[in-house]
């Protein structure tokens, strides 16, 4: 190496340790620097440090935008923005939490079940985040509080918009309602824009319209005490409200269909055909919405979640029910479709059927048979042998392929939560569902909407509307129009249309005469409901309950009137240019024709005469219990 | 009072130390400090995080792994780092031209390459190479450095430094920087010279000024005058003394610290994880951890001083020198002596791209410390 002697090594290591000791004396010093400054901040300066962290601190904070209001389809608020004002506590800065909580309880009343929904929000809550202990605090409570705030560290009356229904349990399966957001649900959503946020769409048009309705999150600067307590306010980014929504719905109507079938399990929906616009959609029993905004109490809940006669479950999108006879109609526009039958061909109804090469009987519900019928005359007088034998000569695939245009066996897509698709029995649903093949008495089944076969009110309902509209089937909608902010143009939404593919007039034809002949004619099964005002189409349907459930333990009145068949009617009015398409089910109803036919006849009456129904007093709802 | 003499005697006890040192080619001495160093930190890091469990475990994930990376280099000899000094400065400076070129943008500044398996920071590489090429230069050369050696050392620092600024990433050029001065002055630059670039430096900082970015700028203005700009570029420093000041000497409590754990310091997991430790744990704490630093600090110098060749002395000094400037920097920045540069603190702030680095400097020390007797009998 160059200059690598002895003698300039010891000379550059002497070098070295003056220059290394140098440096140590320079760390000492700017470490010394920072001791000083750390004196000056924590020990001479202190007491002016600590007023500034215990009194004035300017904290960024999320805004949570309003959530856009529902209407019906002539302005009828259905969900609204109402200002509540809660008792809140942030337990990290409270030192006692039972003691606060018994101090409170002094002021303003907290029941056992405040209570519980603190426990219960407790672990959910983020860090230093209010919980809160009493909702819908009043003025005289609010004073009541203020006066002795000062007692409170760490406790707060928050101010808040709360959703409100005002229609209560007559929208409840249509709307449904927002809660606190639960874990799942944060894992989902855009943190950031719900920071502001406490609730969420949980069912209903609430939550499949969850990203119009929540708006985009705003910020503001608050200042902020020792406490966590808000002084004051500076706005910086104004949050974006969320969209109005304006719904098909009609509340008269929506109101009138829950008074016709009050006292009874089942639903009603309707659907303007035109348009795939729902009119109303009822599902009963119902139940009042509003306490599951603020957090239902766990003894209410338990209330309803046991009673035997499921007021939550929303039968008009979840309810699956065999269609039975409502999907005659359906069948012979697919037998028309396919050419395996002409509108004229007569078929023989002996009373039974039987399968070429086999014994078995299947049994039309006349025993004596009808004699020899036409397809109109077959699907006024619901004969069942015309339906095995037009199931048994399409096939089971062809008859499949037109159910399926008619959009059975999968959800509609309609802008509602939570919709349930139904079931239409296939050969291949069958080796994958129970790995065994298809049996051919099991068309002859499907050729009645028995058996397996599954369907929604809301799908035979719109099934029902795309032969209303002459052969389009159009996705339902809730949602008619949204507005951005007050003041900015209604946005319709758009319609999903689907021609069926058989487009022959003759068709269709046909099957509107025939489902005229059911109300109109002389031997129609739902001739009571005729009226002269207008000309219903329609058809009636029965389905069998199989079984009850095997652990459950009714009375024997329970029993015999839960095992009865559901009655079950689909139609629309006027024929001459259809305006409303209905479906009914009625829970263990009986006859399609004596108990679901004339609900859907008020239905109608109240949509194109303007005639209300009258809501039955308590003592007769108790009796059609 | 400490002098040359001294830092060898004290080398010299260490050379005792047989097995571990010859062997393992551990110093126990300086590992013992820097695992009181990131214990400390870790509990700091668990109150600045806001009790995450998960974000202290994948802190110690990264500790291990560059506590792993640190011993691997240690067993390295000091001639095995003396051949790889140039290659790896050259490296080093194609890697900064790449990032410029086809680099990541991350707000607002280009300083990640992407190589598909790992992304990482090539001006990290430079902290070690850097120090490493002029150790290597200068120790071929007569010692104290004539003039034509300083102004070639000078342009090898600015090459790296100037690149640096440009991604922008003004903290990782200051350190960059500091290691190449430090690495000069060590090698022991005279004293008319530094006196004269200090007075060029000084000349030139209007120039400095006009090739600043405006957010830059806007750091030194807010620095002289915080109160300009509260909820702003201010906000930062206005905060994070308030943190440290109501600490007082000893602390709100760990756990316990309002600032922090109502979020009105920003950043408190990293760069400002030392407004969180004197709030917490006050005067008293934050004294000890500086202790802690300081003993680091003079265990690096010492061992610099007992190195036996020119090379790995300036090396270990000057890894010494950045691990200083490094905690300096940071500290002055949280107590509102220095603007606003980003820092973090060593082995405490939570990241893993300058823990590398630092460990990895931490092993050369270790190497340089462990290997003196074989070199001594070559």
């Amino acid at each position: 190496m160059l200059g690598d002697t002895f003698e300039d090594r010891r000379g550059e290591r002497r070098l070295f340790r003056w220059r290394a000791l140098f440096l140590a004396a320079l760390v000492l010093v700017s470490l010394g620097l920072i001791v000083g400054r750390l004196v000056q901040l924590q020990v001479v300066r202190h007491e002016h440090f600590t007023t500034l962290s215990d009194d004035n601190r300017i904290k960024v904070q999320p805004v949570a935008p309003t959530r856009g209001l529902i209407y019906d389809r002539d302005g009828v608020l259905l969900a609204d923005n109402v200002p509540s004002y809660a008792l809140t506590i942030a337990p990290e800065k409270v030192e006692d939490l039972d003691a606060t909580i018994a101090a409170l309880a002094e002021l303003v009343p907290i029941t056992a079940q405040d209570r519980e929904r603190f426990e219960r929000l407790l672990p959910q809550r983020r860090r230093f985040e209010g919980v809160p202990i009493r909702l819908g605090l009043d003025q005289r409570e609010r004073a009541r509080f203020a006066v002795q705030s000062h007692r409170f560290p760490g406790v707060e009356i928050a101010a808040e918009l709360s959703r409100f229904y005002p229609e209560g349990r007559h929208t409840a399966h249509v709307i449904g309602y927002v809660g606190r957001i639960n874990e799942q649900e944060l894992e989902r959503i855009d943190r950031s824009d719900y920071a502001g946020s406490s609730h969420i769409g949980k069912v209903g048009v609430e939550k499949a319209h969850e990203h119009l309705l929540h708006g985009h999150v705003g910020y503001e600067q608050a200042v902020v005490n020792a406490r966590g307590r808000v002084l004051e306010r500076r706005e910086q980014k104004a949050p974006v409200s969320g969209q109005d929504l304006h719904l098909f719905l009609d509340m008269a109507l929506q109101r009138d269909a829950a008074a016709a079938l009050a006292g009874r399990r089942g639903a009603v929906v309707a659907i303007e055909p035109d348009t795939g616009g729902v009119l109303a959609l009822v599902s009963a029993p119902s139940y009042d919405p509003n306490p599951f905004v603020g957090g239902i109490g766990f003894k209410a809940y338990a209330a309803l979640r046991d009673d035997i006669d499921k007021p939550l479950y929303n039968r008009a999108i979840r309810g699956q029910y065999p269609p039975g006879s409502t999907i005659k109609p359906f069948v012979a526009l697919a037998g028309l479709a396919t050419g395996a039958t002409g509108i004229h061909n007569g078929k023989y109804c002996p009373g039974y059927y039987q399968l070429p090469g086999h014994s078995h009987r299947y049994r039309c519900w006349r025993r004596s048979g009808h004699g020899t019928l036409s397809m109109k005359a077959a699907i006024v007088q619901s004969c069942d042998v015309y339906f095995y034998r037009l199931a048994h000569d399409m096939g089971i695939e062809r008859l499949d392929d037109l159910l399926a245009e008619f959009n059975f066996g999968r959800p509609t897509g309609a802008d509602i939560a939570g919709e349930l698709g139904g079931l239409l029995p296939s050969p291949e649903w069958k080796r994958r569902a129970r790995n065994q093949p298809w049996f051919p008495g099991e068309t002859l089944i499907v050729g009645i909407g028995q058996g397996a076969f599954l369907a929604t009110p809301l799908q035979l309902a719109a099934a029902t509307a795309a032969i209303a509209n002459g052969g389009t089937f159009i996705e339902p909608r809730l949602v008619a129009a949204t507005r951005a902010m007050l003041g900015a143009p209604l946005q319709p939404t758009a319609a999903v249309r689907r021609p069926i593919p058989d487009q022959d007039p003759t068709h269709w034809q046909a099957i509107l005469d025939a489902m005229t002949d059911v109300v109109e004619g002389r031997r129609g099964t739902a001739r009571r409901i005729r009226t002269e005002a207008y000309r219903i189409a329609g058809k009636t349907g029965t389905s069998q309950v199989f079984s009850i459930g095997q652990n459950e333990t009714y009375n024997e009145a329970e029993v015999a009137e839960r095992m009865r068949d559901h009655a079950l009617f689909v139609g629309f009015a006027p024929i001459e240019e259809p305006r409303i398409a209905v479906a009914v089910i009625v829970e263990n109803g009986g006859h399609g024709g004596s108990t679901a036919a004339p609900i859907a006849r008020a239905v109608m009456d109240s949509w194109l005469l303007d005639r209300r129904v009258e809501p039955p007093s308590p003592s007769e709802e108790e009796a059609a219990r | 009072m400490l002098n040359p003499e001294r830092l060898r005697v004290d080398a010299g006890a260490d050379r005792r130390e047989s097995l571990l040192a010859t062997r393992l080619h551990i110093d126990l001495p300086l590992l013992l400090l820097l695992a009181l160093i990131c214990g400390f930190g870790l509990i700091v890091l668990y109150s600045a995080t806001g009790e995450s469990v998960a974000q202290v475990q994948r802190q110690g994930l990264r500790l291990a792994v560059a506590a792993v990376l640190m011993l691997a280099i240690a067993q390295l000899p000091p001639a095995a780092l003396r051949q790889w000094s140039v290659p790896l400065f050259l490296l080093g400076l194609g890697l900064l031209v790449m990032v410029l070129t086809i680099g990541e943008q991350s707000k607002g500044a280009q300083r990640w390459l992407d190589l598909g398996f790992v992304r990482f920071q090539p001006s990290e590489i430079l902290k070690l190479a850097l120090p490493m090429m002029l150790a290597w230069y200068l120790s071929l050369r007569a010692l104290p450095p004539r003039l034509l050696d300083v102004l070639i050392a000078s342009l090898l620092i600015a090459l790296p430094v100037l690149l640096i600024a440009k991604q922008p990433d003004l903290g990782t050029a200051l350190l960059v920087g500091s290691a190449g001065v430090a690495t000069l002055f060590l090698a022991g630059l005279r004293w008319r010279l530094i006196i004269g670039l200090v007075v060029l430096g000084a000349s030139l900082a209007p120039l400095l000024w006009s090739l600043m970015r405006d957010y830059q700028r806007q750091r030194v203005l807010t620095f002289l005058d915080p109160s300009s700009d509260p909820l702003g570029a201010g906000y930062h420093i206005i905060q994070s003394q308030i943190a440290i000041g109501s600490g007082g000497l000893y602390g709100k409590g760990w756990l316990a610290g309002t600032q922090s754990h109502l979020e009105f310091l920003p950043e408190r997991s990293t760069d400002f994880i030392f407004a969180v430790l004197g709030e917490e744990l006050g005067l008293s704490g934050v004294a000890v951890l500086m202790l802690l630093y300081l003993a680091v600090i003079l265990r690096g110098l010492a061992i610099a001083a007992g190195a036996s060749d020119t090379y790995s002395r300036l090396l270990a000094g000057s890894v010494t020198a950045v691990f200083f400037v490094y905690l300096f920097v940071n500290m002055g920045m949280v107590t509102g002596l220095l603007p606003v540069v980003g820092v973090p603190l060593p082995l405490i702030s939570y990241g893993g791209t300058s823990l590398v680095t630092l460990m990895m400097g931490f092993g050369i020390l270790m190497s340089v410390q462990t290997h003196r007797k074989t070199l001594q009998r070559e």
